[in-house]
């Protein structure tokens, strides 16, 4: 059963499209916690089974079978790997590897930079006002963790537009909403076929917190106002930005007309949602089952191989 | 009834979060204002004492000023992150977009067909007020 090895490598291409269609029907909260435990676990066993294929090119090296303890010429049941493959498992593995530790190193720097930039405030207010007439609000992680706003963006919104604006970063906050993305980016660059559940798990991440900011003001059309009167503002306030160039309508129309819509949770539980779920759940399960299977029959291997090497004596 | 900013019955609102929108509204009047003129500018009808109290603690804390205005106090905020802290969160903001995962904006940028489809969407659904 070793073809089962190349199966979690070719799992996130049918499970992104399935994952991507799943989340607009999911609470947003439970999307974004969906999306990003699915995107670790497609780039674990993707690592993990590059890390069985290079294993098995390695059981053929002759010195590492003197080494190992068994018959040199392969191990026994396993068929051969081509050198092509074995060197391209060893090739992906490295690059998606040192990918992920330099991603892995630029966001432990930025959180730190965070961290710092809270402990040297005085005191442990939630709200930090920056004097800047560009709007702008973040949330900075953090212990505790602060909302920090440009005195422009303040300026731009009316009473219950502001209290939305801090109830939407207060729930980026409590969720841990960067602990998400961050999980997930990591995985995309171990896995580049998983690159697409990010712009789906960050428009997850931000309805989430606008449903929040809705239910503190208690008034959808309101919180639909702050998102939209902070956008235009900090689209007139700031000056072109690259991004801002691409065509088609992007993540914040979206968000503000799902806020106009009714609450997800009236939103019905359609058959095909349901079928789209338990294909992900089966997609994710062969996938572990795969990746157990290979290991499973790669050690069994292995030990009947040094058992036969040890009878041979 | 409403004694303490964590007992406010207008809303669940907890101290911090009350003392958040006391210090924006604060923020974006851009003068002094008097507890009344701050309990008109926060959603919500807060009660007037608790926001007598939000105001206080903000002011002990050092976080506001205060001049005598007639027979009550008018509060305007210190602006506190002039300088160092200020230029560093500047930079943390500015660094490449990539860092600014860690950093969860409220907006992300526009297109010009996001800024017609959201002047659609606040044509269509007017604020009620």
């Amino acid at each position: 059963m070793y073809f089962a090895v190349h199966l979690p490598l070719l799992l996130p291409l049918a499970a992104v499209p399935a994952l991507r269609a799943l989340a607009p029907h999911l609470a947003p909260h439970r999307a974004a916690w969906m999306l990003a435990g699915a995107a670790v676990l497609l780039a674990a066993i993707s690592t993990l089974a590059l890390l069985v294929l290079v294993a098995m090119g390695v059981s053929e090296v002759p010195l590492l079978a003197v080494l190992g303890h068994y018959t040199p010429g392969g191990l026994p049941g396993v068929p051969g790997t081509a050198p092509l493959t074995a060197c391209a498992a060893v090739a992906a593995l490295a690059v998606g590897l040192s990918r992920t530790v330099r991603r892995a190193a630029l966001h432990s720097r930025g959180l730190s930079d965070a961290l710092s930039y809270g402990r040297g405030l005085a005191d442990d207010r939630e709200l930090v006002v920056l004097p800047d007439r560009s709007p702008l609000a973040y949330a900075l992680p953090g212990r505790p963790g602060r909302i920090v706003v440009s005195s422009g963006m303040l300026h731009a919104l009316d009473p219950a537009e502001r209290r939305a604006l801090l109830a939407h970063e207060r729930a980026h906050l409590a969720g841990h909403h960067h602990v998400l993305l961050i999980a997930a980016e990591l995985a995309a660059a171990a896995n580049p076929l998983l690159h697409r559940l990010l712009p789906v798990l960050s428009y997850a991440v931000e309805r989430s917190a606008d449903e929040a900011a809705a239910a503190e003001v208690g008034d959808r059309t309101k919180a639909a106002h702050a998102v939209a009167r902070a956008a235009l503002a900090a689209h007139a306030g700031g000056g072109p930005h690259p991004a801002a160039l691409h065509a088609g309508t992007g993540p914040v129309p979206q968000r503000v007309a799902a806020l106009l819509a009714p609450p997800p949770a009236r939103m019905p539980n359609t058959h095909t949602s349901r079928a789209v779920a338990v294909v992900v759940a089966g997609l994710l399960a062969l996938g572990i089952g795969a990746c157990v299977e290979s290991v499973v029959d790669l050690h069994s291997a292995v030990e009947t191989a040094q058992a036969a090497y040890g009878e041979s004596d | 009834m409403a004694r303490d900013g964590s007992d406010d019955p207008a809303s669940r609102r907890g101290r911090g979060e009350l003392e958040s929108e006391v210090l924006g509204a604060l923020w974006a009047a851009g003068g002094p204002l008097t507890p009344g003129e701050v309990q008109r500018r926060i959603s919500g009808d807060p009660a007037y004492s608790t926001v007598v109290t939000a105001l206080s603690r903000l002011f002990e804390k050092g976080t506001l000023t205060r001049v005598r205005s007639g027979r009550a106090y008018a509060y305007a905020p210190v602006a506190d992150e002039p300088g160092l802290a200020a230029r560093r969160m500047r930079q943390l903001l500015d660094a490449e977009a990539d860092r600014h995962i860690v950093l969860a904006r409220f907006v992300s940028d526009l297109s010009d067909d996001d800024e017609q489809a959201l002047l659609r969407l606040l044509g269509e659904h007017p604020r009620a007020d």
